[in-house]
């Protein structure tokens, strides 16, 4: 099946300072791929290089079967959508969707027909005639997403859309965008830094690191099948566990060696042959089990130093030789700081890591 | 005296000071209104009444004969037609110096906003520089160089000595009005399918206004109450305002006619005056401006 993005060895530098190094990717007709890193690792740049934005040093874009690596903006197919909505602030609503339109000389009835079909999508009939300065946030973000989705391009890309909203709001519009998704079936490239944005919306997530993607995979194996300690200690809150030690053998199955700890590996699904020598062992706070001794699964035995009740879930810190380590339980809680506890770990859903920050 | 119990909105206080203020700002303004007081008093008085030397007496009967006389019939030297020419030679002159010089200001801010190459900070002092010399420096090579396109002495001349006089400092105030637009708001309309000049005129511009207004307002004061440029390269034809009336102020035949003189002066100061008048909301609101967030 032809892409609808395909990134071609790509290379971006600008003053000596590269800033994505040849990265290749390809995105599948209306998946929608959410590119998820910390500030300055050139997510926000790869989307303008997409976009037309952004100059490149090396490397090949193409958007749905043509090689637009040359191509304006305009003439690449997509629609685009700004953190700070980047709205015209002297036109009202209805002029700032038919911006696009008008630049391209469409007729005027055509235009009529989409602004309306948009505006209706999205709730914003009533604002039509208004600036955007008489709009609240959330209402000019979708005015910003509209006048991307007006022009009934194939792909759509999102720098940050929600991060200048509030909390609330940015729950709201994200359901919103994932409807819109399901609803129109376009291609969407969205960046963001939020990582339950990218869990929830995302079909597949590319976690970039220094211009580099780290892991590119569905949300359920980037959550629970990291590839490498970068990924796994970025993604989850709170975040991974990790322990230090090594994997040894011990009458033939391996076995993960801590500070006394001794966990039994023959569990675990490795990639490759079981390797031996230090390790890192991963494991999220809800791979704990509160009472280990009762589960039979091994014990990882400490004090309770805070707890952090949530509403529906609450997340135990504990200290277990010299760190913390937490722990998340359903509904309510009955431990105070100072009780001791002995939860077990159940290893088959852990990760490991070896010396090289890769995961075995 | 016990301090009354907190409660509510905190009841205003008139102190001896707020009183004292008051009373110090009361007298500055009459103090520095006195002059045009003077002035149009002494305009419509007669040139009998005006020898009593009583300079602060209201008129015993307004005469507006000085105003006729000083629009359409007051002499320099051996004309006598009035500062009227003068009048229409200013408009002439004003009106397409400033609506070129903003233009082209706009033009050039605009697109050194978005252009920010190494040691741009370096150009930009030169070009504040620029705005700073004395024209007193530039008017013999600029005499020259007019000369030489043979524009010396016409409209044309004064109208482009005036323009580009003004760009420096309307550049400067453009670009860096332009500079504090967010970048993603070109990005956007780039993407939109808008070049330079549609992001300009839709999107710039309109959003520049109260810029635009608080600039003109600027070199339309400036150029009106220019003497010097408008002498030396204006041409006979085409001396503007205040040349004229420095030359009925200063002639020397006969009688000072105070009463003329004060209203060919009122007539020439009246056309900025009227302007800061008119826009003065839009030049407080221009000169606030940075709130370009929408």
């Amino acid at each position: 099946m032809q892409s609808a993005v395909s990134i071609k060895d790509l290379k971006i530098a600008y003053g000596g300072h590269t800033v994505i190094e040849k990265m290749s990717i390809d995105i599948a007709p209306q998946e929608f791929l959410v590119l998820l890193g910390p500030s300055g690792c050139g997510k926000s740049t790869l989307l303008n290089a997409i976009a037309g934005l952004q100059d490149i040093t090396a490397g090949e874009i193409w958007i749905s079967g043509k090689n637009v690596t040359w191509e304006e903006p305009k003439d690449r197919g997509i629609g685009m959508v700004f953190q700070s909505y980047a709205l015209y602030p002297r036109m009202s609503v209805r002029k700032n969707l038919s911006f696009g339109l008008r630049v391209a000389g469409l007729p005027k009835a055509e235009i009529e027909t989409r602004v309306a079909r948009t505006a209706a999508l999205l709730h914003l009939d009533k604002l039509l005639d208004r600036r955007p300065a008489e709009l609240s946030g959330g209402q000019r973000q979708r005015v910003a997403i509209g006048r991307a989705l007006v022009r009934e391009v194939d792909v759509f890309l999102f720098d940050e859309p929600l991060s200048n909203l509030d909390a609330k709001l940015r729950n709201e519009l994200r359901v919103e965008i994932k409807k819109l998704h399901h609803g129109l079936g376009n291609t969407m490239i969205y960046v963001t830094h939020d990582q339950v944005e990218a869990l929830t919306l995302a079909d597949r997530i590319a976690i970039m690191r220094d211009g580099v993607i780290q892991q590119l995979g569905s949300p359920a194996e980037i959550y629970h099948r990291p590839a490498n300690l970068f990924v796994a200690g970025f993604i989850g809150a709170p975040a991974m566990n990790f322990v230090e030690g090594r994997i040894e053998r011990a009458s033939g199955s391996p076995v993960f060696v801590s500070n006394g700890l001794a966990v039994d590996l023959s569990g675990h699904s490795f990639r490759a042959l079981t390797p031996e020598g230090p390790a890192t062992l991963g494991f999220r706070p809800e791979h704990l089990v509160l009472d280990g001794v009762a589960s039979g699964l091994p014990v990882i035995a400490g004090r309770v130093s805070v707890v952090e009740p949530m509403g529906a879930d609450a997340v135990v810190w504990f200290d277990w030789a010299g760190q913390s380590l937490s722990l998340r339980i359903m509904g309510d809680v009955t431990l105070q700081p100072g009780d001791d506890m002995a939860p077990g770990l159940d290893i088959a859903k852990a990760s490991l890591f070896g010396s090289d920050g890769s995961r075995l | 005296m016990a301090r009354p119990h907190p409660n509510g909105p905190k009841p205003a206080q008139i102190t001896a000071g707020r009183i004292g203020l008051y009373a110090f700002l009361f007298v500055a303004a009459l103090f520095f209104l006195l002059p045009l007081y003077t002035m149009i008093v002494t305009s419509l008085k007669t040139m009998d009444e005006i020898r009593l030397g009583h300079i602060f007496a209201l008129p015993e009967a307004p005469d507006f004969s000085a105003w006729v006389t000083a629009w359409s019939g007051a002499c320099m030297g051996t004309v006598c037609v009035g500062i009227r020419i003068g009048f229409w030679n200013s408009v002439a002159i004003t009106v397409p110096s400033v609506a070129l010089s903003v233009f082209i200001g706009a033009v050039n801010g605009y697109a050194l906003s978005l252009w920010r190459p190494r040691g741009a900070s370096v150009l930009f002092g030169l070009l504040m520089a620029g705005g700073l010399i004395p024209y007193q420096i530039f008017l013999y090579p600029m005499v020259r160089a007019m000369a030489n396109i043979s524009l010396y002495n016409s409209l044309a001349g004064i109208i482009l000595v005036h323009v580009i006089f003004g760009l420096p400092l309307v550049t400067l105030l453009f670009r860096n009005y332009f500079v504090s637009v967010p970048e993603e708001l070109c990005k956007a309309a780039r993407v939109d399918g808008a070049g330079f000049w549609r992001i300009f005129f839709e999107i710039m511009l309109p959003m520049a206004v109260p810029m635009i207004v608080v600039v003109s307002m600027l070199q339309f004061t400036g150029i009106w109450n220019d003497f010097l440029l408008g002498l030396v390269f204006a041409g006979r034809d085409n001396l503007p305002m205040t040349v004229q009336l420095n030359n009925i102020v200063n002639t020397t035949m006969g009688e000072r006619t105070y009463n003329v003189n004060m209203a060919a002066t009122i007539l020439t100061a009246i056309v900025p005056l009227a302007v800061y008048f008119l826009s003065g909301r839009w030049f407080v609101r221009g000169i606030t401006a940075g709130a370009v967030k929408g």
